[in-house]
């Protein structure tokens, strides 16, 4: 044990002593989808071209997705600057000014780590008073976005495995008993607490444990999960490693979507090489503690994120829950005690252990401790993610963080925990976001995903959109379930289209009820929680759509119609031009009128319209 | 049957249904049960879900081979140096029983002098399995305590049946695995009611209860209770009267519910015994192919139109009761025999089958603790010799019936009949699932599902032969040949041609070898030499 | 094992710790209703039919899946059971055919059943329904999915029992349906018909081809018997109408096979009206059968016996009897023989 201390500090020193400048480039699913790649290929042929002797370096994601491509120039004893939504036309100037010149390009900096000395290069804000950082507590993604991903060394010389040194140090018990003293409690959407249930299966009987990494992050509008293990894959593995440890488990698995490709091949990368150093296997840094890793690449259904439905897609059966009790803590993969966490779960387990049972629960409110990565979407200004201790009202993370409504528009709802989540008005904005604070909201914790909703968002729209996800999602195991979203979903439907009566609010409630009381698992158990919540904060929308046959927020397209204003209309065919359906005629230079049966209310008219001539009926 | 009764004293099956379903190992030799026994079969999957072995010896690969942890695939006929194989790796291999061979058998030396003329390198080139495997299956079969052999016709229809069968009985004797819960030798009984034909004394040499014709005590019994004097001379077996109704010493058969001409091996030599006949008498359902020999046809009522028992292979006697009337002008055969007995001067007159059994009870040990009240319910498995007697669901428990288990050693005698140059390919033949024996050719549905023979032809013959699917083949032996469809399948090993003989149009028995084991005088179905040609 | 000590709707049992709560209403006589339970199958919990409320419990845990607790208090019929069982029916029914009146399982189906006790008259859920082809492409069974519940009895009792795993679940959500192989047929697939799933179908999705239009469940007089194919000896019950036996069903209290059979057992029985039944004597005269009354066709037997008897001895004649026919049957048989006929001249096909 005493060389991977050893090896620490000499690669602490490695990365911190750079010799030459460092480029690196931001490459999560989000900075590749903006064209990181193109940018890394026009930094190095700069490079080239100036015969420089610098690295290129990639990261992953920072969590500005708003702002990709992200770039971070490296300086040895400069300040770091971190550049935002760069181009590959931008990468030259970049090359010559900052790193030959030595001058940062300030108007595209985003902000700037100090150097050691403390120096800062006026006038780029730094990145803790950044609005975006500002509010933030970088704790559980701390290395995204700064450390190379595919290297275990950087991983190492930020204090990677520490937290299982110490763990090593501890027996079994005396590490749930650590555990437990943290507060941690499930990131996965429930908020059971860890420590409790590693108890459970520690205390199962069986010769054979299972460890499961729950990394199927399915709600949508959530990415938090691929971002630590696009990000800091190494922090998962740790987490592992030391419930295992704990447990009694010699076997992992990680239960992955398909749709994670980097994920999954940035694990593979990180198992390998923990394997080589001998991290992970057999006799793990001499300890006499043996685990492996096994991925298995899940084919992306919603319900395989319910540890049961997981577990028999692992054995290689249909998603589909299991009956519970048994509970997986007593009979889960092969029937054996199985204990399942999700990604962000086991990323705080090598956090706690490294940094102190202490100084973690120091972190948070009362009973929710440490901090939550949530994933902000939707009509936000700046989407990307935020880290922020437990606690932190609603508010500021929209508001402060997120930077309120894009393009100026006015705040209606988030939804929080996705499908099985909630929608929250404005007024409940100032909930401090905890476990318990939301699910007495009517919405729940989730695995954190923040879908924002301004004014022109209908909230009988939404409720029908994440029945519809659900509906499609369900495994059709349970009566409820089943039958149940389709239902609902079509009453949401009917109501949509303005065929709605008054007597679908009370059947919508009672099916509600039925489904949330006497399904066989979350999914259907939470199902309709979009559906209650929203009747209970917008139910004027309901009612309006019901019983005027309107929507209020101009979205449902059977209940809007597009009319000209023959006095603003001067004819200038633009918007017949753009008619999909050509259902607008009118001479040149004439008033145009449109044709209401032909017409499919997709809007494109109005936006075509120079002249506000179109309204929204 | 006269094998194990030989080794045993009794020979039917050792143990119960219920016991394959809870056995740790079971070792199927020349038995197919998925396709001849389904539900049985269901319950030997019971088991091998819940962790039994199985291990199955048979030249086809049959769905039971498939999920087996050992496979012997052996040349039709060697299953005597198979099992002899076996128990010289288990006598060499010190794994045999030790004490249960000391205090419950005899004879093991004359047993130990056999088996070792047959070293596993030997019995490998002689039955072509691979000699490592009779290693696994040998060690396999004796660790195991908890082990079950089960057999079926593979076995028996050997000119060899009752040598085949009694070294079976030698292999659980030797290890022990007889007589107690779990364990035994299973033949699996081919017709619903062959077990009870045998206990009801259908057989020329014994009464009801296997007591002999030729033991004075026995006759005595039996003539006190029927009023008459009784032959002591055991009679003639079925191809017995067929040579000596060729032979003219037969001269009038009453044959009841069977159908020789189509399921007798030979058909051409019954087919001309009956003809020689001067007055033949067939009573049965349908007008079936020996019907059509006959002077006098009976109609006879189905098993949905009477009252009566059957006993299954596990020896549990269980209650059929009548559903309906009998169709049209038909009677159930138990009243057709009584008429007739009064009619030659014997008077019977029973009122009921459950009159019928009682009397039968009366006289025959085995089952005279039953009647149709204790019947009822779940039927009891004899021995059941008192009205207070649970039933026994294990026979040789503690002791064999005959006293001690006598070791018979057995020496390899070849198939009456191998291929050879003229006629290169081995036939067996056997039941299908789809069908039972001839009846089920009456079932709209299933003659509708499986409405032709499809002899299985491995593919590399398929492809000596130049035949491919659609085409039909003329199968030929010593003793006559048909015409049939076919199916390329490799679970027929390549020189071997499998069928059935459910098909009136494709009467297999034909073909087959009137050949007959010496003891049972049961027909070498299994084997027999044929050729191929197509058409 | 110790006991556990419970109250189930005010009246107080004691039972085996491990029991089921739905085990332990039994017990009581308090029939829980369940669509997708099946003692002899693995629990599935996926009807919600048999919700019960517990003291303590957050949400209607089901009644075949709880096992008792010292001092469980138990609701079977409180207004939100009631309540939830109701609209489980209403969303079950909602997407089944109503055609009670010509379906075969009518009187025999649990669905309508259910609906019955819980009076589930208006379905408050209108909207798609499957049209799924109703499968008749084998002789056996008719798959019709529309009224499919997916309770899974069949994929189970096909997996557990039969060991085929032929039927699985496929789709999702409201398209949810058990499929046989990749979505074949029965008759397409590797299924050997044994007609298990059959047996425990609650509904009309699965029933036995044969008996489609031949007469209703409480028409039927059931007769249990013994199988006469081969030597396993399943029993079960011959439905009989007019006279007639119309097809054969599972009775689960045969003691060697419950509720399984073959594919001859369950569907095999027709050759009993096979319109080639023999159904009159027939005399051979100048080589043709003509048809007889039994006295003139036992006469002649009678006659022809006794005078090969008489010619050439009591040895010259021969009989074969039949491991078909019954014990009583076989008995007598050998009892001719020997008394009448006057040797020992008896076999049968033991061998085959």
């Amino acid at each position: 044990m005493k060389s991977l201390k050893e090896l620490r500090n000499h690669l602490r020193y490695k990365y911190l002593k750079l010799n030459r400048p460092r480029v690196s480039i931001g490459m999560g699913t989000c900075g590749i989808a903006a064209g990181a790649e193109k940018v890394k290929n026009e930094f190095i042929s700069e490079i080239k071209k100036h015969g420089l002797d610098v690295e290129i370096n990639i990261t992953s994601c920072i969590g500005m997705c708003y702002r990709e491509v992200n770039v971070e120039v490296d300086i040895p004893g400069k300040e770091n600057v971190v550049y935002g939504d760069i181009t590959p036309k931008k990468v030259e100037r970049i090359v010559e000014q900052h790193i030959i010149n030595g001058n940062p390009v300030i108007e595209w900096a985003e902000f700037q780590m100090l150097a050691e000395d403390g120096t800062s290069i006026h006038p780029i804000p730094d990145m803790e008073h950044t609005p975006y950082y500002h509010l933030q507590t970088r704790e559980v993604s701390a290395r995204c976005g700064r450390i190379n991903p595919e290297n275990i060394e950087e991983y190492i010389a930020t204090g990677g495995y520490e937290g299982l040194e110490n763990v090593l140090k501890q027996t079994p018990q005396e590490v749930i008993n650590n555990l437990k003293r943290s507060g941690l409690r499930g990131r996965g959407g429930g908020g059971f607490p860890t420590g409790q249930k590693w108890q459970f299966t520690r205390d199962a009987k069986g010769e054979k444990k299972y460890i499961i990494c729950n990394a199927d992050e399915g709600d949508p509008g959530a990415f938090m999960d691929r971002s630590i293990l696009e990000g800091d894959p190494h922090s998962i593995i740790e987490g592992m490693i030391i419930a295992g440890y704990a447990i009694g488990a010699s076997e992992g698995y990680i239960y992955i979507r398909a749709e994670y490709p980097l994920a999954i091949k940035r694990l593979q990368i990180a198992i390998n090489q923990a394997k080589e150093q001998r991290l992970l296997g057999y006799n793990i840094l001499d300890s006499g503690f043996n685990f492996q890793i096994h991925i298995k690449v899940g084919a992306g259904a919603f319900v395989c994120g319910e540890e049961t439905a997981l577990i028999n897609s692992i054995e290689g059966k249909r998603g589909m829950p299991r009956i519970r009790p048994p509970f997986p803590a007593l009979k889960g993969l092969w029937q054996h005690p199985t204990n399942n966490n999700n990604v962000e779960t086991y990323a705080n387990v090598s956090l706690i252990f490294r940094e102190g049972v202490e100084w973690y629960s120091s972190i948070g409110t009362d009973k929710s401790k440490g901090t939550k990565i949530f994933s902000l979407t939707g009509k936000i200004a700046k989407t990307g993610l935020a880290e922020v201790p437990m606690g932190t009202t609603l508010r500021q993370i929209i508001f402060d963080i997120g930077g309120g409504i894009k393009d100026g528009k006015k705040f209606k709802a988030v939804q929080i925990g996705g499908p099985s989540g909630g929608c929250l008005p404005e007024d409940l904005l100032d909930l401090p976001v905890d476990y318990d604070s939301l699910i007495e909201a009517g919405a729940m914790m989730g695995s954190g995903g923040l879908v924002v909703m301004d004014e022109s968002t209908c909230m009988v729209d939404v409720a029908r959109y994440f029945l519809k996800f659900t509906q499609s999602e369900s495994c059709g195991k349970c009566t409820p379930c089943r039958e149940g979203t389709t239902r609902m979903l079509e009453i949401l439907e009917r109501i949509t289209a303005g065929k709605g009566k008054i007597e679908d609010l009370n059947l919508l409630e009672r099916l509600a009820r039925v489904m949330k009381t006497t399904s066989l698992c979350g999914l259907g158990q939470t199902a309709p929680n979009p559906v209650l919540s929203t009747l209970r904060y917008f139910r004027d929308e309901y009612l309006a759509h019901i019983e005027e046959k309107r929507c209020p927020s101009g979205v449902c397209s059977n209940l809007i119609n597009y009319r000209i204003d023959p006095e603003k209309c001067v004819g200038c065919t633009a918007c017949a031009r753009v008619c999909p359906t050509g259902a607008i005629s009118g001479t040149k230079k004439q008033p145009h009128v449109i044709n209401t049966e032909i017409c499919i209310k997709c809007g494109a008219c109005m936006d075509a319209c120079k002249f506000d001539a179109i309204t929204r009926i | 049957m006269a094998g194990l009764a030989a080794s045993f004293g009794s020979g039917a099956m050792t143990n119960s249904f219920k016991d394959i379903e809870n056995t740790s190992l079971i070792f199927l030799i020349g038995s197919n049960p998925t396709e001849a026994h389904p539900v049985l079969a269901l319950k030997m999957r019971k088991a091998i879900r819940n962790g039994a072995k199985l291990i199955v010896a048979d030249p086809r690969r049959t769905e039971m081979a498939d999920i087996a942890d050992i496979w012997l695939p052996l040349i039709p006929g060697t299953d005597i140096p198979l099992l002899n194989g076996l128990m010289h790796i288990i006598i060499k291999e010190e794994l045999w029983d030790k004490e249960f061979v000391k205090s419950k058998t005899e004879n093991f030396e004359e047993l130990i002098a056999t088996v070792e003329n047959y070293p596993p390198s030997e019995v490998a080139k002689i039955t072509g399995v691979n000699e490592e495997l009779l290693y696994q299956a040998a060690r396999l079969y004796a660790n195991t305590y908890e082990a079950s052999i089960c057999y079926t016709l593979g076995i028996t229809e050997h000119v060899t049946g009752t040598n085949n069968v009694i070294n079976i009985a030698n292999l659980a004797m030797l290890t022990g695995h007889l007589g107690r819960k779990n364990v035994g030798v299973n033949p699996l009984r081919g017709q619903n009611n062959v077990q009870g034909a045998c206990d009801m004394g259908s057989l020329p040499d014994v009464f009801p209860g296997y007591q002999k014709v030729f033991n004075k005590e026995a006759r005595q019994k039996f003539s006190k209770a029927w009023g008459v004097e009784l032959s002591d001379k055991v009679g003639l077996t079925i191809p017995e009267m067929f040579d000596d109704a060729v032979n003219g010493i037969i001269r009038g058969m009453y044959i009841m519910g069977e159908d020789p001409v189509l399921s007798d091996p030979d058909s051409n030599h019954v087919r001309k015994a009956l003809e020689n006949l001067d007055f033949l008498v067939v009573q049965d359902i349908f007008m079936n192919e020996t019907a059509r020999l006959a002077d006098v046809i009976l109609p006879a009522s189905s098993f949905a139109e009477k009252d009566g028992t059957f006993t299954n292979s596990e020896r549990r006697v269980q209650r059929v009761r009548k559903a309906i009337d009998p169709i049209g002008n038909s009677k159930p055969d138990w009243q057709i025999i009584c008429e007739l007995s009064s009619r030659m001067g014997y008077e019977m007159h029973y009122q009921s089958a459950s009159e019928i059994f009682d009397e039968m009870a009366s006289l025959t040990h085995i089952y005279a603790g039953m009647d149709y009240q204790r019947l009822d319910k779940n039927g009891l498995h004899w021995p059941c010799p008192t009205k207070d007697h649970p039933g026994t669901e294990v026979l040789h428990v503690g002791k064999f019936t005959k006293g001690k288990g006598v070791f018979i050693g057995i020496d390899h005698i070849p198939p009456a009949e191998l291929p050879d140059e003229e006629y290169p390919y081995y036939l067996s033949t056997g039941r299908r699932f789809y069908h039972y024996n001839l009846t089920t050719q009456y079932s709209s549905s299933l003659s509708e599902y499986h409405p032709e023979e499809l002899a299985m032809v491995n593919p590399k013959d398929a492809k000596r032969l130049g035949i491919k699917k659609g085409d039909k083949i003329k199968i030929t032996s010593r003793r006559g040949e048909v015409i049939t469809s076919f199916e390329i399948t490799d679970r027929v090993t390549e020189g071997t041609i499998w069928m059935s003989f459910h098909y009136r149009d494709v009467p297999t028995n034909v073909l087959t070898n009137g050949v007959y084991d010496p003891v049972s005088h049961t027909g070498e179905y299994k084997v027999a030499a044929v050729k191929v040609e197509k058409i | 094992m110790s006991n556990v000590t419970l109250t189930i709707d005010g009246k107080q049992i004691t039972v085996p710790e491990g029991t089921t709560v739905i085990q332990a209403a039994e017990k009581l006589g308090i029939n829980i209703p369940a669509l997708c339970y099946d003692p002899e199958l693995s629990l599935s919990g996926s009807c919600r039919m048999c919700v019960v409320e517990i003291e303590g419990m957050n949400n209607l845990p089901t009644s075949c899946t709880t096992v008792v607790r010292e001092g469980m208090n138990v609701k079977t019929k409180s207004a939100a059971v009631v309540e939830s069982r109701k609209m489980i029916l209403e969303l079950l029914i909602a997407d089944h055919p109503l055609d009670c009146m010509t379906c075969q399982k009518n009187g025999n189906c649990l669905l309508q059943q259910y609906a019955y006790e819980y009076d589930v008259k208006e379905i408050s859920f209108q909207g798609i329904r499957h049209d799924y082809p109703i499968e008749t492409d084998n002789p056996f069974i008719v798959r019709d999915m529309n009224k499919c519940i997916n309770c899974g009895k069949c994929v189970r009792v096909c997996s557990e029992i039969q060991g085929r795993d032929v039927l699985n679940f496929a789709y999702r959500g409201f398209d949810t349906k058990i499929t046989v192989d990749l979505d074949l047929t029965l008759a397409e697939s590797d299924c050997i018909f044994c007609g298990s799933c059959v047996a425990v179908c609650p509904t009309g999705a699965l029933l036995e081809k044969n008996m489609i239009g031949k007469g209703r469940s409480y028409e039927v007089k059931k007769v249990k018997t013994t199988c006469s194919f081969c030597a396993v000896g399943c029993n079960f019950d011959l439905n009989v109408k007019d006279g007639k036996v119309i097809g054969v069903t599972s009775n689960p209290t045969s003691a060697v096979n419950g509720k399984h059979l073959c594919v001859k057992g369950r569907f095999g029985h027709d050759y009993i009206h096979n319109p080639n039944r023999l159904t009159t004597p027939l005399i051979k005269k100048n080589g043709e059968f003509v048809e007889a009354t039994w006295d003139e066709a036992l006469n002649l037997v009678a006659e022809k016996f006794s005078e090969i008897k008489k010619e050439y001895g009591n040895e010259s004649i021969g009989v074969l009897s039949s491991a078909r026919c019954t014990n009583e049957e076989n008995y007598l048989m050998q009892k001719f023989v020997r008394a009448v006929i006057g040797n020992n001249n008896i076999d049968h096909c033991a061998r085959t």
